[in-house]
């Protein structure tokens, strides 16, 4: 399996999405508040995923853009989540920069401008459960 | 000892591209009983079936195994084949091939392994197998269509036509169901009242024809060419032989806050009501919810001002028995609560409206006499916003899993009706996909868009905003041009999911007619029996069955009607031998059977018993072969063993598990 099938795969293990369950009716991208800041928009994040362009994914403006809101997730008429996917595309990209994703008593060191405030919007959500 | 031939069917592909067919005609040659062995491509063909004829005749068969696909499939075919060649048709016994082995299967091996399986456990139960004769059963020739929209007055003209008896029973006041409700209908734009009431009249003067409306089916027994309706007439209130119809007790009574359930609750109705001026029966009945002589014992106006002394404060339902050769279900269909679907905000505004409540505004005797306004301030709007699937298409828990199918048809029309009455509105669609098979379908949505400028956009709305000035913001996906629109609206028209009529559960459950996990009936084939239920004499007509528009419900009303017809034209049924017979010898009377009978086959007779020599009279189990369906639950009730099924005896079902097991 080439690398880019690999990181896709790990995307969907990881949210536990199923891509191809998308009808593509944009119910994401029409609902996603920070819609106008991303580059790839919400819709499109699931066809990347499916079509394994995860390199284009994590260069993207949307990964930090995501506000982690789950207005996606919890309107997606097919249960394809978005939301989800990008929260895991940016674990995916926090992991290979040598990280191991986050403990809840790492935050407090964590908090600098370095940061992405999304980042530890999807982490707290993550530990709370 | 049986002379058994087996026949193993390649099923095309469908059965040797994953069984080794020869191996098991190989392997089935060495079971006890079997003399005769072969296979072939299409056993169900001609050639198939003079194949197991000549083996018959020539290796004097007395009973034969057919390896093939599902008995729902062919065992008639087979049964019907091999009675041809002299044998007794429950001689025959099937071995499911294809949907029990080959269909389910990759692996040849395996499936080959299975398959000698299955038919050597047919091959064990034929070897019990003794010749049966079907009994006889009259057919009372009158049929019961359940639902008075236009599926049912379709079906039950038919029927009628045909020379036979129906009645319909309605459950609300009036006949003509949602069809009455439309304003016109798709792509011809003819008015839909113009072409529904006239079938209304046609049904109500058809002297073949019996109305039962502001009724509902009680209770169901029988079987299939004599079955037993329970009809409940419910209290109308109103005496039907001496009310004229004059409508002066609608227009005096003074509780007039009741929501129409005509208009879909956009404005309100008197206690006593017909739900429309042209229901059929014009005879209106008293909602005793609603009514102040019935709450609270005060007011009787309705009765004071009758001439004609129609007004029976004192009626009380009334119970119809009647007998049914055959049964039509046609209980349409309503739209789905919009509850989980707060991001449209129906409850919260009053401009966010249904397809259906669009239907009653467009029509010139609803709400607002068919002028196009806004319901919370009755302004003209000036731009509207259709929203496609609405809780159709969803695979989440909030929706419907399936399409809808009319709605990208009613609204287009919707779209274009807007657009000609009034070209200073603006309309906008939001659509996923825009389907529209149907003859002369696509060509009206094309109109729409090239003729009306009806501005469609791909892509879902995300939420609509209610604004301080009454506005609606409608946030929504351009998935073409990659953007999203924010939109002012004066009114969004949302294209909510149908589903089955809530009371259909009810009654497929008296019938005992599958439904799915929709609410939808069953069909007895999806493609070869689209409009017969698996429960024999049940037909579907309309909706009920699936979604579909006008035209498929009444081409499926009258083939439902053809199928009852062709049922009510026989004078006697053959039913089914396979039923239930209790051993006299070992039955103890305890009655554990009568009580577990679902048709009230199982009676008992006091009976002089020679029990090896010894002669005394004992009470025993008696089966009536007309009432018994062979459900087999006495066979398993009895605590002494008496009870057998016939065909599937217990002797039988153990030699098929042994057979399996060995």
């Amino acid at each position: 399996m080439s690398h880019a099938n690999n990181q896709a795969e790990k995307i969907k293990a990881i949210s536990g999405v199923n891509p191809l369950k998308c009808m593509k009716c944009g119910k994401c991208s029409a609902t996603c508040p920070a819609f106008n800041e991303m580059d790839i928009k919400p819709h499109q994040f699931v066809s990347y995923v499916q079509n394994g362009d995860i390199e284009a994914l994590a260069n993207s403006k949307s990964l930090w853009k995501c506000l982690s809101c789950f207005a996606c997730v919890e309107r997606c008429p097919r249960d394809v989540q978005p939301g989800r996917l990008i929260d895991a595309a940016r674990q995916i990209v926090v992991r290979t920069k040598g990280q191991t994703g986050l403990a809840p008593e790492e935050i407090p060191e964590l908090l600098d401008s370095e940061v992405p405030q999304q980042l530890l919007v999807s982490a707290f959500r993550r530990y709370r459960r | 000892m049986q002379r058994i031939g087996v026949f193993v069917c390649h099923c095309g592909s469908n059965i040797a591209a994953t069984v080794d067919v020869k191996k098991v005609v190989e392997m089935v040659q060495m079971e006890p009983g079997v003399v005769h062995a072969e296979d072939y491509q299409y056993m169900c063909s001609e050639a198939g079936q003079a194949k197991i004829a000549a083996a018959i005749h020539e290796k004097n068969l007395t009973g034969i195994v057919v390896c093939s696909c599902s008995p729902r499939m062919h065992e008639t075919t087979f049964r019907t084949a091999a009675e041809r060649a002299g044998l007794n048709p429950y001689m025959v016994e099937i071995a499911n091939l294809r949907e029990h082995c080959s269909w389910i299967h990759k692996d040849m091996e395996e499936a080959t392994k299975k398959a000698v399986i299955l038919a050597r456990a047919a091959i064990a139960k034929v070897n019990l197998n003794t010749p049966l004769k079907p009994g006889e059963s009259l057919v009372t020739k009158r049929a019961l269509v359940i639902g008075g929209g236009i599926a049912g007055i379709q079906t039950a003209i038919d029927i009628a036509d045909a020379g036979y008896e129906v009645d319909i029973v309605e459950k609300t006041p009036s006949i003509g169901g949602r069809m009455s409700q439309l304003d016109k209908t798709f792509p011809t734009l003819d008015c839909s009242a113009c072409i529904l009431t006239p079938k209304m009249v046609e049904a109500a003067s058809h002297e073949k024809i019996t109305i039962y409306t502001y009724s509902e089916v009680d209770k169901v027994s029988g079987f299939v060419g004599d079955f037993t309706v329970d009809i409940r007439k419910k209290a109308r209130s109103v005496d039907a032989t001496k009310c004229t119809g004059c409508g002066v007790c609608q227009e005096k009574c003074p509780s007039k806050k009741a929501p129409s359930e005509f208009n879909r609750g956009l404005n309100t109705r008197s206690a006593i009501y017909t739900p429309f001026a042209q229901a059929i029966p014009n005879v209106p009945v008293i909602d005793r919810d609603a009514c102040m002589k019935f709450q609270t014992g005060k007011c009787g106006v309705c009765e004071k001002v009758c001439q004609a002394g129609a007004i029976d404060y004192t009626q009380k339902d009334e119970i119809v028995t009647q007998k049914y050769g055959a049964i039509v279900v046609a209980t349409g269909f309503d739209t789905i609560k919009l509850d989980n679907y707060d991001e449209y905000a129906y409850s919260q505004s009053k401009d966010v409206i249904t397809s259906l409540e669009l239907e009653r505004i467009m029509n010139a005797a609803g709400p607002t006499k068919g002028h196009l306004e806004r319901l919370s301030d009755g302004k003209h709007p000036h731009e509207i916003v259709f929203i496609q699937c609405v809780g159709s298409r969803c695979s989440d828990d909030r929706g419907k899993s399936y399409c809808s199918k009319i709605c990208c048809m009613y609204t287009a029309k919707h779209a274009m009706l807007i657009r000609d009455k009034y070209p200073d509105v603006n309309v906008t669609v939001f659509y996923i996909d825009v389907r529209t098979p149907g003859k002369n379908f696509d060509e009206f949505y094309r109109r729409a868009v090239e003729e009306y400028g009806v501005n469609y956009i791909k892509g879902q709305v995300g939420k609509v905003i209610p604004q301080p000035d009454g506005k609606l913001l409608v946030q929504g996906s351009d998935l073409l041009d990659n953007k999203q629109i924010l939109k002012e609206a004066d009114m969004v028209v949302l294209a909510t999911a149908i589903e089955p009529e809530a009371s259909v559960r009810k009654i497929a459950t008296m019938l005992t007619a599958s439904i799915d996990t929709n609410n939808f009936l069953t069909e007895a084939h999806p493609k070869l029996r689209p409009v017969e239920s698996p429960t024999a004499g049940v037909f579907l007509s309309g909706v009920c069955q699936g979604p579909k528009d006008i035209p498929e419900t009444v081409a499926q009303a009258g083939a439902a009607a053809v199928k009852a017809i062709g049922l009510l034209a026989k004078d006697k049924l053959m039913t089914n031998p396979c039923t239930a017979k209790a051993d006299e010898l070992m039955c103890n009377g305890c009655s554990t059977c009568a009580n577990v009978c679902p048709y009230g086959a199982i009676s008992y007779e006091e009976k002089e018993i020679n029990d090896h020599g010894i002669r005394e009279v004992r009470r025993v189990a008696v089966v009536n072969n007309a009432l018994c369906q062979g459900c087999g639950a006495c066979t398993v009730a009895c605590p002494s063993g008496s009870m057998d099924l016939q065909g599937f005896s217990n002797r039988q079902i153990i030699a098929e598990v042994d057979a399996i097991c060995r």
